[in-house]
C-alpha cells in the first residue's frame, strides 16, 4: 500500500455510512439521479472488492465542491487509452472527469489549445504544487536528449520530469506508460523508457493495458480520492484489485483448457465452438488482469478479446505483450508448482565421479584377471573325469 | 548315468565366503541410507534415468543369468535330452537366487516400494503398461521355481511322502517353468520397444523381444557352463566335461545365429553407419559383439569345445557379451535428452556387488548343505548313504524333479 500521496483537499473523515448532502447527490456525475449516483457508486466499491456501504463514501468524494486537479501528460502514445476512456458509459468518462476531477490539462480534452493551454498547464501546476494527480499517457523517448517527442518546444522528459516534481500522485495509464509498449518494443530507435524510469522519486501506479479498461483506472482514482491512500499495489505496482488474478483462472474457456480441448487453427471446428486458445498462443495463462471478470464496453460479459476468439496477447503484463511472439505458447504461471515444492525435474546426476570409475575398473579387471587365471590354470590340468582330486580333503572336512 | 544328488559337505566359511560376506555387509550399509534417506541419497538416478544399474544389470541381467534353469528345463523336459539331467539342479537354484535377487532388486529400486503390491491388486492393475507383464511374469515365475526347487528341501528332511504328492502335478509347473521366462524374457525387449527414438538405432528394433529372448537363451547356456566349471575348481570336483562340450557347441550355434541376425537386422534399417561413428555407444556396440563373435570362433572347432580352458572362456566372453547387450539396451544407447547423465555411484556399484556376492554365498552354502550337485555312484556315497536313501525310499535320489 503506498499511503505517502495525499489528496490536495484533506475533507473531514467520514465513516462510510454516514450520508452526506444527499441533495448534492442530485445531478452529480452529468445529472443523475440521486439513486442512479448511488448506483454508480455502489457498483465503483464492488469493482474495488469493497463492502457496498462504501458507494455512500465514494458518492461523498464524488460531490466534493473542490475537485482535485488533473495534469495528463501524453508522450509516445496513440491515444488509445483516451480513447478506451472516452468509452466508459454508466455514466460516460467525460462528465466523471470534468465533474469530479478538474482535468486541468489534457490534449485531447483541453478545452482551449496551443499557448492559452499551456498557459493554463503552468498557472493550475502553481497553484496547487504538490497537490495534483499526474497521469502519464504514452512512453517517454530518452535517445539524444529525448528531443524525438515535443510539446511546446520542450522535450516530453523534461515535461515529466518537471510536473512529477509537484505530483502529490502519478498513475502510468496504458502499457506504453507502464512498461515502453510497442516504441519500446525492438529496437526501440527512440530509446523509449516506462513512467517509472524517468520517475523514480515517487511510487508511480501502473494501470497496463492496451489500452487498460476504464474502470481499473476510474476505480484508482476514486480509490485515492475515497481513501487519501493509493489501492494496494503488487510488485509491479499495478493495483490489486485488478491485477491480482491470471487472466487464466477467471477465464470462460477455463473448463475447455482443463478437458484438452484446444482450437488448433483460426476457424477450425474447436475455434467456432469456442475451445480454449492456448495452442494459438493465448497468453492468458501468463497474464495478470481481471479482463474475463469485467469486460469491456459495457455489452456484456464476453466482450473481451478471448471472449471473442482472439488469444490474450498479454498486454498488461512486462515481458509478454510486444515483446513474446504472438503464436508462441505461454508458459503456464498457474500450474508451476512454487519453489518450495520438491522440483518435477530432478538432475540431481553428478555424472562420473573418480571413485565410481575406479571401483567399476577394478571390478572389471578383478574378473578379466580372475577368470584368466582359471582359464590358464584350467589349461594347464585339466580336472580328470570321475574321481575328482580333492574328494579326500572333502571327506575329512566332513 | 544315472542323476545322484548329494550335499557337499565341508566348513562354510573360506577366505572368499569372508569377502563376499564383506561385500554384503557394504551393500546393506548403502541400502540402509537409500531406505532412511531416499533413492536420491545413495544413486544418481534422475527423471531422465530412472533406471541404472540396480535395474540394468541387478534384474535385466541378473535374470538372464537366471535363465540357466530355464534352458536346463527346455533341454531336458521339453527336448527330452536326459543326458544333462545332472545340470538341471544346480541351474534351478542359480535361476532362484538370480530371480529371486532381482525381484528384492527391484523392491530396493521402487520409489514407492510399499505400494509395490498394488499391482497383483486386479482392480489396481494398469493393463496398458507393458511392465506389468514383465512384473507378474517374474513374480510367478520365482514361486514356480521355489516349487521347481522344493524336492531338493524335502528330500534333504525325508519328507518322501509330500514328494511324491508334489511329483504328480510336478509337471504343470515345470511346464510353466518353461513358459513363463520365455513370456517375461522377450517383454524386457518389449518395454525397450516402446521408448521409441529414445533408445539408439543400433538397438532399437522391432526385433528386441527377440533378441532379449535369444540372449536369455544362450546366457543361461553360458550359466551353465561358467557355474558347472566354477564348483568344479571351487569344489575340487570333476567335471562333466563330455555333457558340457555338448552344450557349449548348442550356445556357440545359438549365438551364431543370434549375431547373424543381429547384423542383419542393423544393416536392414540402415544403421550400420553408426556404428562407426566415433561414440561411447559405437565402441560398446562393437565390444558387445566382438566379444560375441571371438567366443563364438573360438569353439567352433568341435575339437576345442571339450578343452575346458576353452569352454570356460567362451562361457564368460558370452556372458561378457550378453552382459554388454542389456546393459547397452537399457542404459547405454538410452537417450532420454535434455542432457541427462548417468554413471552409477559408488553405492550403487557395491549395493549390485553385494547382491551378487550374497548371491554366490548362498550358493555355497545351499549345495553344501542341500542335495544340488550331482555325484556319480562313488565310494563316497556308498561310505555314507543319504538319509532319504537310508530310510528306504526309492525316489529320494532318483531324479530330481523329474516328472515320473
Amino acid at each position: 500500500m503506498v499511503g505517502a500521496a495525499t489528496r490536495p483537499d484533506p475533507r473531514p473523515a467520514e465513516s462510510p455510512d454516514e450520508f452526506g448532502d444527499l441533495d448534492g447527490y442530485v445531478g452529480a456525475l452529468g445529472g443523475l439521479t440521486r439513486r442512479d449516483f448511488l448506483k454508480f457508486c455502489t457498483g465503483i466499491a464492488a469493482t474495488l472488492g469493497l463492502s457496498p456501504a462504501f458507494g455512500v463514501t465514494i458518492a461523498n468524494a464524488a460531490t466534493s465542491p473542490r475537485r482535485p486537479p488533473v495534469i495528463w501528460i501524453s508522450a509516445q502514445e496513440c491515444t488509445g487509452c483516451t480513447e478506451s476512456l472516452l468509452r466508459a458509459y454508466h455514466p460516460t468518462i467525460e462528465s466523471l472527469i470534468l465533474d469530479h476531477i478538474s482535468l486541468d490539462y489534457h490534449e485531447v480534452l483541453c478545452a482551449g489549445a496551443g499557448h492559452q493551454a499551456e498557459e493554463f498547464k503552468h498557472r493550475s501546476m502553481e497553484e496547487n504544487w504538490g497537490q495534483y494527480v499526474m497521469v502519464v499517457d504514452g512512453s517517454i523517448p530518452t535517445r539524444d536528449g529525448g528531443i524525438y517527442c515535443k510539446i511546446a518546444g520542450e522535450t516530453v522528459l523534461d515535461i515529466a520530469r518537471h510536473t512529477a516534481e509537484g505530483a502529490a500522485a502519478v498513475i502510468a495509464i496504458g502499457s506504453c506508460a507502464a512498461w515502453g509498449g510497442i516504441p519500446a518494443s525492438d529496437p526501440n530507435p527512440t530509446d523509449a523508457r516506462p513512467a517509472s524510469d524517468i520517475i523514480t522519486d515517487k511510487p508511480v501506479v501502473n494501470i497496463p493495458g492496451c489500452p487498460p479498461n476504464p474502470y481499473n483506472f476510474l476505480a484508482t482514482v476514486l480509490h485515492f480520492l475515497t481513501f487519501n491512500e493509493l489501492p494496494g499495489l503488487d510488485e509491479k505496482n499495478r493495483p490489486r484489485f485488478a491485477y491480482g488474478r491470471l487472466i487464466h483462472e477467471n477465464c470462460e474457456r477455463r473448463p475447455h483448457f482443463d478437458a484438452g480441448r484446444f482450437a488448433r487453427e483460426f476457424g477450425d471446428p474447436g475455434h467456432r465452438q469456442g475451445w480454449c486458445l492456448y495452442q494459438l498462443g493465448c497468453k492468458g495463462p501468463e497474464t495478470y488482469a481481471n479482463c474475463p471478470a469485467i469486460g469491456f464496453n459495457d455489452v456484456g460479459e464476453s466482450a473481451w478479446p478471448v471472449g471473442i476468439g482472439a488469444p490474450c496477447f498479454g498486454c498488461t503484463e512486462q515481458g509478454i505483450g510486444f515483446t513474446k511472439s504472438l503464436h508462441s505458447l505461454s508458459s503456464v504461471q498457474s500450474l508451476t508448482p512454487p519453489t518450495a515444492f520438491p522440483r518435477i525435474v530432478e538432475t540431481s546426476d553428478t555424472g562420473i565421479t573418480p571413485a565410481a570409475a575406479a571401483l567399476a575398473a577394478g571390478i572389471g579387471g578383478a574378473a578379466i584377471g580372475a577368470g584368466a587365471v582359471l582359464a590358464s590354470r584350467l589349461a594347464k590340468h585339466a580336472p580328470a573325469e570321475g574321481e575328482g582330486p580333492g574328494n579326500e580333503g572333502r571327506r575329512e572336512d566332513r | 548315468m544315472t542323476a545322484r544328488h548329494a550335499p557337499l559337505g565341508g566348513r562354510f566359511i573360506s577366505l572368499p565366503v569372508v569377502i563376499m560376506a564383506l561385500f554384503a555387509m557394504v551393500a546393506g550399509f548403502y541400502l540402509y541410507h537409500r531406505f532412511v534417506y531416499g533413492l536420491g541419497s545413495v544413486t544418481n538416478l534422475s527423471d531422465g534415468y530412472p533406471w541404472g544399474i540396480w535395474i540394468a544389470i541387478d534384474l535385466v541381467v541378473g535374470t538372464a543369468l537366471g535363465c540357466a534353469g530355464y534352458v536346463m528345463a527346455l533341454m531336458v523336459y521339453i527336448l527330452n535330452k536326459g543326458e544333462y539331467h545332472p545340470l538341471v539342479r544346480p541351474a534351478i537354484l542359480a535361476s532362484l537366487f538370480g530371480y529371486g535377487l532381482g525381484g528384492i532388486a527391484v523392491m530396493i529400486d521402487l520409489g514407492r516400494y510399499w505400494q509395490g503390491y498394488n499391482m497383483m491388486l486386479p482392480w489396481l492393475t494398469n493393463v496398458n503398461s507393458v511392465m506389468l507383464e514383465t512384473a507378474l511374469c517374474i513374480a510367478a515365475y520365482i514361486t514356480v521355481l521355489m516349487i521347481e526347487f522344493s524336492p531338493v528341501f524335502l528330500e534333504r528332511l525325508g519328507m518322501t511322502r509330500v514328494r511324491e504328492k508334489l511329483n504328480r502335478f510336478l509337471f504343470i509347473i515345470i511346464a510353466l517353468g518353461v513358459l513363463l521366462p520365455t513370456m517375461h524374457q522377450s517383454s524386457m525387449g518389449t518395454i525397450l520397444v516402446v521408448l521409441g527414438h529414445q533408445l539408439s538405432p543400433l538397438w532399437q528394433t522391432p526385433l528386441l523381444p527377440l533378441f532379449f529372448l535369444i540372449s536369455a537363451l544362450f546366457m543361461g547356456f553360458a550359466i551353465v557352463i561358467f557355474e558347472a566349471v566354477m564348483s568344479s575348481v571351487g569344489f575340487r570336483r570333476p567335471l562333466e566335461g563330455e555333457v558340457l562340450g555338448k552344450l557349449t557347441g548348442i550356445m556357440a550355434w545359438v549365438m551364431l545365429g543370434y549375431l547373424v541376425l543381429r547384423f542383419l537386422d542393423v544393416v536392414y534399417r540402415g544403421s550400420f553407419g553408426l556404428a562407426f561413428d566415433g561414440s561411447t555407444q559405437a565402441i560398446m556396440f562393437w565390444l558387445e559383439n566382438l566379444t560375441a563373435v571371438i567366443a563364438v570362433a573360438l569353439v567352433l572347432p568341435k575339437a576345442n569345445r571339450f578343452k575346458p580352458h576353452l569352454m570356460f572362456v567362451c562361457a564368460c566372453m558370452i556372458l561378457v557379451s550378453g552382459t554388454i547387450y542389456r546393459v547397452n539396451c537399457y542404459l547405454v544407447g538410452y537417450d532420454p535428452g535434455d542432457g541427462f547423465l548417468y554413471f552409477p555411484t559408488v553405492g550403487e556399484i557395491m549395493v549390485t556387488l553385494g547382491i551378487f556376492s550374497l548371491e554366490i554365498l548362498l550358493y555355497i552354502a545351499f549345495v553344501k548343505n542341500l542335495p544340488i550337485l550331482h555325484t556319480p555312484q562313488s565310494a563316497y556315497e556308498e561310505e555314507h548313504p543319504h538319509p532319504a536313501e537310508a530310510s528306504g525310499s526309492a525316489t529320494g535320489s532318483a531324479g530330481t524333479a523329474r516328472p515320473a
